[in-house]
């Protein structure tokens, strides 16, 4: 609406300044195309672990030499001596061996939750003090292998302590105003929060070890923003410089990526920083090679190729940070500035990793050159196929290109010793080659993966990466014939030995099959695969089984029941269903589903043949019918099977089947004494009788069209019907049975007419077969005076009070009955209905409105050529007056 | 009960120069009327003077302490005698900042054995049956920024096992180049201490390198004085085996009230000097020392 009324000109204008306004911030805040730490996190945490035991050393006295205590002139020994007395009453002195991973994981979060009550309760400096010895923790190598994840644990205790005194001041300046803006400058800070602020940074700066000091600094640095506009710009390029002070090559690479991510988070525009952390990083990169280093790996008993990786995550990261955006000149500089250094495998790795995936993709080539020379040193070449294969599976290389990285790439693959090597990075290049390739390629690929994961069952320990090279694989061939036509595929899909993995990856098929396959199929190929791999699913059923899950395998199997066609050889497909049914036999929605498509295919044939069968077609519809008659009683549902027994008779009544369609109907009446009382629906335990209602009055209507067998007597089946009615036993309280005589009343009513209301095609019913003959309608007669007295049996036992209304509503139900289908010229009848309308009204509990508009109803249907009876009857039914 | 006294400094940072006039509030919060004597405020300003037992002995270092030196001194009555009513009252109060014939106001300076201190002090006094009420706060006094340009003194620096002095058995000492240089020893003390270090060369794997702030505080009285060199902080610049041949930044941020400009009058002196220790695998500790001036300007 406003578009449409505003000018081209101010629109114009204002997208343009909307457009500046997002540049603006462009510079100041990350976008999303930025992949955030969190995400990182969870992944650092899983890949590097540890059996070994670590220890935690706390000391949370006060520190010696902090300038924090002396505040009175007292002999030196003496203020050594009461802050010892301090320590002790602090009794927060201790170090913690023999910790597992998890205990360790453990202590951290305790103090986590500490620092977090720490500073809840006001206690300012114990908090600091819990994040400066946390801090510390940092400055400790031993058990290496961690290092990583408890960077990432304690940097998640630093982003908690930086938040809480950024908001703390943050709200020492809402004070008097009311809240700062988000782009506050420091003139609008007031002198208490400046203080407060100024306060940590000395703190902080008075901080005696250097790795606790810079990364605290660091966790606060966006409270510069509070004191002046240039802080944060002066701050980064020094804590950048102080890094170079920490001598571990490894804790210093993690101290950069720590300043990195939070300089990403406070100031992405300040590039520089950035850029001369990765410098002075090469400065430094000789040392991960020193003596040092070296000496500690033989401490510790690591090997080289599992220390170079530690290294990844840090160098990752900063990487990223840096090509955030960054102009390719400066991505080309990098790239050179790292070949230099001997094209280090590390560097290489990480730049793969870090930088843009199209950028690496154009130079693919160059990328597989530096790889094929770069000095190992230590560094598994494996690890970067991997990352050059993530690349590729992100971004395309030159058309001209892709065969050659295939070749070259799978040639140092397919090289590889180590099975979990080899697939981790055979997971990655499955991507490249499903993405650019023909299923010839894939197929070597996934020939290539058996032959290496078979030996020894390593297949074993590598189901999630096997897993996902299935994905891949479907991902990319949405044409089922040709995905089986890959002749490894299958055989592929053999590896999945576990059977809880084996049928993941089966459903993951068949997901992709009811996805993707749009046309009906009968693909022989298809069909067999399939066939197998529904089979899989199905075994795996068990008395264990969940509920949800047999659902689940039901709907897939069903989906591909559904899909399969054999156009008009329909006896190609009954073999097919009869075949189904053997399989699935113990999915009960699948046996349920192929009866439904069974009596379809009988229905299609009527269609077909437009009614007149042939002997052909009568016999194959018969076959048709006897699959339902068979598979039904496997059935456990009990209404599932009353509702097939009927639709499968309809479906056998509408095929000329009579005898059929006849056991179908007496199937289904002798199953109905078994009904239980109460059935479970949806977990939830309900009373039964509703259901059973409504199937019978369904049940009633197919019965009117049903023709009585010569053999047996007239209605033969409702008089069954009615026994079994009569014999079931009904909830006390209930007046069920009454409505169901109630319908049979209906039903008889409609079967004493001289022509039914509908009929079948080609099938005979009573009326033709009777033609309104005198002894079937006193049959008729006497059958519908036995219900009615029935009716009337129960409504005598209804005087007790609470039942009374009960006794009104059924008696003006029964009432209506009778004035809906009844002959009233007949004087009994008249009489009855006279009756029961005073019996509704006897007891006051009838309602009157109801009453008023019935009596309404009968005096407008007199005035009906042919009606003038009931004119009189409407005279004798009084109104009940309300007093 | 529940009778409290406070008093408010108007500045947040309580941060004062000569001749400028301290404001601010006292408070008192009570839920009953209170009944008093009258309230004063006193402003006082001394430097205390301690010897250090290391020069006169432990007990003379108790008993023989130079008298204070007061700086300041005045006392105005706030209030008189009478009745606050329930709840909170606040009574402002304005107190120049001036000195007395040729006195100093220097400048607010925690040591160990001189201390200048600066104390607001509200007393209430009140019926024999209360006790009477004293709340004390200090305040900060800087002194006033000085004149003219702060010349920068840069140094430069090489310590080698020959620079070394108070070295037993030089032959022992493992081979060491540390290359390096302080922006200046004149600083302002707002301003960190700056510089770089380089380790261009060390046969000894390196443990740690820190900055020792000390202050060097004398005490003259009549029998002569006693000059004490005690530590103040010691920052760690370099934590294990640095590379060779990248400088390390020298960066220290002067403590709040434990530093003040070099001070130097008849009875007591303050400096300050800053030592660069590096300490080499089996315990080898290099110290090079170099005094600083600090001024405020």
């Amino acid at each position: 609406m406003f578009a449409a009324t505003a000018d081209p000109a101010a629109i114009a204008a204002a997208t343009e300044s909307s457009r500046k306004k997002r540049d603006t911030d462009d510079s100041s805040i990350v976008g999303s195309d930025f992949e955030p730490w969190a995400n990182k996190r969870g992944e650092i945490l899983a890949r590097y672990t540890t059996t070994e035991k670590l220890s935690i050393n706390l000391f949370m006295g006060s520190e010696k030499g902090r300038a924090g205590t002396a505040t009175s002139a007292m002999s030196e020994k003496v203020r050594t001596r009461l802050e010892e007395l301090d320590d002790f009453e602090e009794g927060s002195q201790k170090e913690l061996l023999n910790l597992t991973q998890q205990d360790y994981v453990n202590r951290i979060e305790e103090l986590n939750q500490s620092l977090k009550d720490a500073w809840a309760s006001d206690q300012k400096v114990k908090a600091l003090k819990i994040v400066i010895q946390c801090s510390k923790l940092l400055s400790d190598t031993s058990v290496i292998q961690f290092y990583p994840s408890k960077f990432v644990l304690i940097t998640d205790i630093l982003d908690t302590f930086g938040k809480l005194v950024y908001e703390r001041i943050l709200s020492m300046c809402v004070g008097n105003r009311s809240t700062l803006p988000d782009h506050f400058s420091p003139e609008n800070v007031n002198d208490t929060a400046k203080e407060t602020c100024l306060n940590w940074f000395f703190k902080i700066a008075s901080i005696r070890e250097l790795i606790p000091r810079f990364y605290v600094e660091a966790s606060i640095l966006k409270c510069n923003k509070f004191l002046s506009k240039t802080g944060i710009s002066e701050c980064l390029p020094r804590l950048t410089c102080m890094i170079r002070g920490i001598g571990d090559p490894l804790v210093s690479v993690y101290a950069r990526a720590y300043l990195c991510r939070v300089g990403m988070e406070v100031a992405p525009h300040l590039k520089e920083s950035l850029n001369k952390n990765f410098f002075d990083f090469l400065l430094t990169f000789k040392q991960i090679h020193g003596d040092a280093v070296q000496n500690q790996l033989v401490l510790q008993g690591v090997e080289l190729p599992s220390y170079l990786p530690l290294y990844s995550p840090a160098m990752d990261w900063i990487f990223q940070c840096i090509s955030y955006h960054a102009p390719e000149v400066l991505l080309t500089e990098m790239m050179e500035r790292c070949k230099k250094l001997g094209n280090n495998a590390l560097l290489l790795n990480s730049v793969m990793s870090a930088f843009r995936a199209e950028f690496v993709a154009t130079r693919c080539m160059d990328f597989i050159g530096m790889i094929k020379e770069c000095d190992e040193s230590g560094f598994p070449k494996h690890l970067l196929f991997r990352s050059l294969g993530l690349n590729l599976a992100l971004a395309d290389p030159p058309e001209s290109d892709r065969l050659q990285i295939l070749n070259e790439a799978w040639k140092v693959i397919t090289k590889l010793k180590n099975p979990q090597d080899y697939i981790n990075c055979a997971e990655v290049w499955v991507e490249y080659t499903c993405k650019h390739f023909t299923k010839r390629e894939v197929n070597t690929v996934l020939a290539d993966v058996i032959k290496h994961m078979t030996p020894d069952r390593a297949f074993e320990d590598s189901y999630p990466q096997l897993q996902s090279i299935i994905k891949k694989v479907i991902a990319h061939f949405h044409d089922f014939s040709v995905l089986f036509s890959v002749e490894k595929f299958l055989p592929f899909l053999d590896m999945f030995q576990k059977e809880s993995v084996r049928v993941e990856v089966c459903k993951y098929i068949m997901e992709a099959f009811i996805k993707h396959q749009q046309e009906p199929t009968k693909d022989p190929v298809i069909l067999n695969a399939l066939l197998h791999i529904c089979k899989t699913m199905h075994d795996s059923v068990n008395a264990l089984t969940l509920e949800d899950e047999k659902r689940t395998l039901a709907h897939l199997i069903n989906g591909f029941i559904k899909m399969v066609s054999f156009g008009r050889d329909f006896e190609q497909q009954l073999s097919f269903y009869v075949e189904s049914r053997s399989m699935f036999c113990n999915l009960e929605p699948v046996l349920v589903h192929l009866i439904h498509s069974v009596n379809r295919l009988a229905m299609e044939t009527r269609k077909v043949m437009k009614g007149n069968h042939s002997r052909k077609t009568a016999a194959f519809v018969r076959a048709c019918v006897a699959y339902c008659f068979i598979t039904i009683p496997s059935l456990v549902g009990i209404f599932t099977r009353l509702n097939l027994y009927l639709h499968s008779g309809q479906v056998a009544l509408a095929n000329q089947c009579l005898s059929q369609a006849d056991a179908f109907f007496k199937a289904a009446i002798s199953l109905i004494p078994e009904v239980p009382k109460m059935i479970n629906i949806d977990g939830k335990m309900r009373p039964s009788e509703s259901f059973l209602l409504e199937f019978l009055c369904n049940f009633f209507s197919t019965l009117l069209i049903v023709p009585d067998h010569p053999e047996h007597g007239v209605l033969f089946l409702v008089r069954e019907l009615l026994n079994v009615i009569q014999d079931y036993t009904w909830e006390d309280n209930s007046d069920d049975k009454i409505r169901i005589y109630t319908c049979v009343l209906h039903l008889l009513s409609a079967m004493s007419q001289e022509t039914y209301l509908y009929h079948i095609d080609k099938v005979d019913s009573n009326d033709s077969l009777y033609g309104g003959d005198s002894k079937f309608l006193a049959e008729n007669n006497k059958l519908c005076e036995t219900v009615m007295a029935q009716i009337l049996e129960h409504l005598k036992t209804l005087v007790k009070d609470e039942a009374l209304k009960r006794q009104s509503l059924l008696g003006l139900s029964f009432f209506n009955s009778i004035l809906a289908h009844g002959d009233l010229r007949n004087n009994k009848l008249n009489q009855l209905s006279v009756n029961l309308w005073h019996l509704a009204q006897r007891h006051g509990c009838a309602d009157t409105r109801t009453m008023v508009k019935t009596l309404e109803y009968i005096k407008k249907q007199s005035k009906q050529p042919g009606m003038n009876h009931l004119t009189e009857l409407a005279l004798r039914l009084p109104l009940q007056t309300r007093t | 009960m529940g009778t409290s006294l406070d008093i408010k400094i108007k500045r947040a940072n309580k941060v004062y120069h000569a001749g400028e006039i301290l404001s601010g509030v006292v408070v008192l919060s009570s839920k009953d009327s209170v009944q008093h004597q009258g309230v004063s405020l006193t402003m006082e300003g001394t430097v205390n003077l301690q010897l250090s037992a290391k020069s006169v002995g432990v007990f003379e270092a108790f008993y023989n302490s130079v008298k204070p030196i007061q700086i300041i001194n005045s006392t105005i009555e706030m209030v008189k005698p009478g009745k606050f009513p329930s709840g909170k009252t606040e009574i402002p109060f304005e107190f120049p900042l001036h000195v007395k014939g040729n006195k100093v106001l220097y400048e607010t300076y925690h040591g160990v054995f001189v201390n200048i201190q600066y104390t607001l002090r509200c007393d209430m006094r009140r019926s024999l049956l209360a006790k009477d009420l004293t709340k004390t706060c200090e305040f900060i006094v800087h002194s006033a920024p000085q004149r003219g340009k702060l010349t920068p003194s840069p140094v430069d620096f090489t310590i080698t096992p020959e620079t070394l002095q108070n070295v037993k058995e030089r032959a022992l000492l493992p081979k060491f180049l540390i290359r390096g240089h302080l922006n200046s020893t004149n600083c302002t003390i707002t301003q960190p201490l700056t510089g770089e270090l380089v380790v261009e060369h060390s046969d000894a794997a390196i443990r740690s390198i820190e900055l020792q702030l000390v202050r060097v505080e004398t005490c003259g009285c009549a029998e002569g004085y006693a000059r004490d060199a005690t530590e103040i902080q010691n920052i760690q610049i370099a934590d294990g085996d640095v590379c060779r041949g990248l400088s390390v930044p020298i960066h220290m941020v002067f403590p709040r009230l434990f530093t003040c400009p070099t001070l130097e009058t008849t009875n007591f002196k303050v400096e300050f000097e800053v030592n660069i220790v590096v300490l080499l695998h089996a315990d080898h500790l290099i110290t090079e020392n170099f005094p600083l001036k600090l001024c405020r300007m």
